[in-house]
């Protein structure tokens, strides 16, 4: 019950919290209007896939024909010519075309398609060439706390909260009440289906922190993904390559001897083939995995995302030649069931995601002291373990 | 893959990179650690228990077995004892029936010796008896004979003829 209470408290200061900043309604000029033609709808799906710098939640056009956006504005920081800046996300009054600029610190900045440029000192506005690239403006390296971000702190925020809390519950009872009953089968999950059998006994001890806290960063993410907030965070490059770039470190680090022997030097191959193995060894382990892993799980849930909201544009696309109701069922039918296999999409990237880790991992710290079995004619008979190696 | 190379921001990665080290660094502290030292220790709690639970089990079944032993020698020994027993007393019993055998048989030699000597005894006493009745009997008869001088003659000369005769 006091529990109970808890979440209801919480949830009242949330709603509190959308409402009083409802009213950064703000209203832009622009023709970013309602979205009814297929090139509008790509372009808006397009939008919603990168990464934004304010935190829109709907946006309408009042009785006066203005369009109104509801939402938070989001802290801007770059990193510029002249140092930090940092200002709010609303000065750029919603517009993405680079025709808002604001000036900070003697320095004049436009976005243009959720990126935010520098401009040259002596332009004033920004000019394009044919391509649409902008011509007197470059890129800023870019630290804002954009919706990204912000989805990161939030779930950062939520494991730790969950999980501490489960973590202080073991010091009082055995077995843990309430949410964190769920969350209990989840951690053993991943320890025993994950980080065990994919790393071994030995060693799994010393990585599991690490994939515990990917598996549940990838994959409540992925379901934040698909609520009407619209986060897109592990449909982000820089996010997914991140994670990437973490797994290949630390396999890399923790590498034993074994591994770097069996990279750079191949035992039991010919002489002269060795130094070719070395090359798509070194490939593979640097290259190729971790680009693997970070292809995949962007690539999943950007097209997860493309395929929901394309299937919700069926509403608006299809409207002509199916009617209102038709293209809407329509439309409500197949996302629906979409977004049942977005769920399970959801999980199983974060799953492969680990798993792969802990296999990469496993393979680093395996060790190769057993001896290979041979057949009659002297030929090793390869065990499980070099099978499941020479897979990956 | 331009679009791809231009949707990469790496101040987000940065941003990213720093959140995650966080991240694990107070995942791995505050929750993970004790998580996994609780459910280790836990696990380590069960297997003792079931380990404790399977080892109780074997010494009761030993304890059972133990006991189930105890009680067949124990049904053994009374088998046992029952037999001997049971042989004991036929042994009295044909004891006893003998001894009572003999007693009786030497009760019956003594009581026919008793029977032969009261039986003696008492035809002795008959014979005393029927001698001095007879000697009475004779008495008197002598006596009213002798009443009677002829006939006292006479009983003399008869006396006298039948002790010639022996």
């Amino acid at each position: 019950m006091k529990i109970f209470q808890q979440h209801f408290k919480s949830l009242v200061i949330v709603c509190v919290l959308f409402f009083s900043t409802a009213s950064f309604a703000n209203s832009s000029s622009e023709g970013e209007g309602q979205i009814d033609t297929k090139k509008e709808v790509e372009d808006y799906i397009l939008h919603h896939i990168q990464d934004s710098h304010d935190f829109s939640l709907f946006s309408y056009t009042s009785e006066e024909g203005e369009r109104k956006h509801v939402g938070f504005p989001l802290p801007v920081i770059l990193w510029t010519s002249n140092g930090l800046t940092s200002f709010m996300s609303s000065e750029f009054h919603h517009n993405d075309d680079g025709h808002v600029v604001v000036e900070k610190n003697g320095l004049k900045f436009a976005k243009i398609h959720s990126k935010i440029y520098e401009l040259d000192a002596t332009a004033s506005v920004i000019s394009f060439d044919e391509e649409q690239h902008a011509k007197n403006a470059h890129k800023v390296l870019d630290f804002s706390i954009t919706k990204s971000v912000v989805g990161v702190l939030l779930i950062g925020l939520l494991m730790f909260f969950w999980f501490s809390r489960l973590a202080r519950q073991y010091k009082k009872k055995a077995i843990p009440t309430g949410f964190s009953r769920v969350l209990e089968p989840l951690v053993l999950y991943v320890r025993d289906e994950i980080a065990r059998p994919n790393i071994g006994d030995k060693h799994y001890r010393k990585f599991t922190g690490y994939l515990l806290t990917v598996f549940f960063f990838i994959w409540i993410l992925n379901l934040l993904g698909l609520t009407p907030f619209g986060f897109n965070v592990t449909g982000q490059l820089a996010v997914t390559a991140c994670l990437a770039i973490f797994t290949l470190v630390i396999y890399t680090a923790s590498g034993n001897k074994d591994y770097w022997m069996h990279m750079l030097w191949m035992p039991d191959a010919p002489w002269w083939i060795r130094p070719v193995l070395a090359i798509i060894e070194l490939a593979g382990a640097f290259i190729i995995k971790p680009f693997s892993l970070l292809v995949r799980l962007f690539a999943n849930i950007s097209a997860g995302h493309i395929v929901v909201m394309s299937l919700i544009a069926i509403m608006f696309t299809l409207k002509q030649s199916l009617g209102v109701v038709g293209a809407t069922a329509l439309s409500f039918v197949l996302s629906f069931f979409i977004t049942l296999i977005e769920v399970l999409v959801a999980f199983l990237q974060a799953y492969i995601f680990t798993m792969l880790s802990a296999l990469f991992i496993g393979m680093a710290v395996a060790e190769h002291g057993h001896d290979h079995a041979h057949d009659e004619k002297g030929h090793e008979i390869p065990d499980a373990e070099d099978v499941r190696g020479d897979f990956i | 893959m331009d679009k791809l190379l231009n949707d990469f921001s790496p101040g987000l990665f940065v941003v990213q990179t720093i959140l995650l080290l966080l991240l694990i660094f107070m995942m791995v502290k505050f929750a993970w650690k004790p998580i996994l030292n609780s459910l280790n220790e836990r696990e380590e709690g069960i297997q003792g228990a079931l380990d404790a639970a399977e080892k109780a089990k074997r010494e009761m079944e030993n304890l059972q077995a133990d006991n189930q032993k105890l009680l067949q020698e124990a049904r053994l020994e009374r088998e046992a004892m029952l037999k001997e027993a049971r042989e004991m007393k036929a042994q009295m019993i044909t004891e006893a029936e003998t001894q009572a055998q003999e007693q009786a048989n030497k009760i019956i030699v003594q009581a026919q010796l008793a029977i032969e000597n009261e039986k003696k005894s008492a035809m002795a006493e008959l014979k005393n008896h029927v001698a001095n009745l007879s000697i009475e009997i004779a008495e008197k008869v002598v006596r009213q004979e002798l009443s009677n001088k002829d006939k006292q003659l006479a009983l003399v000369e008869s006396m006298l003829a039948e002790t010639k005769l022996n």
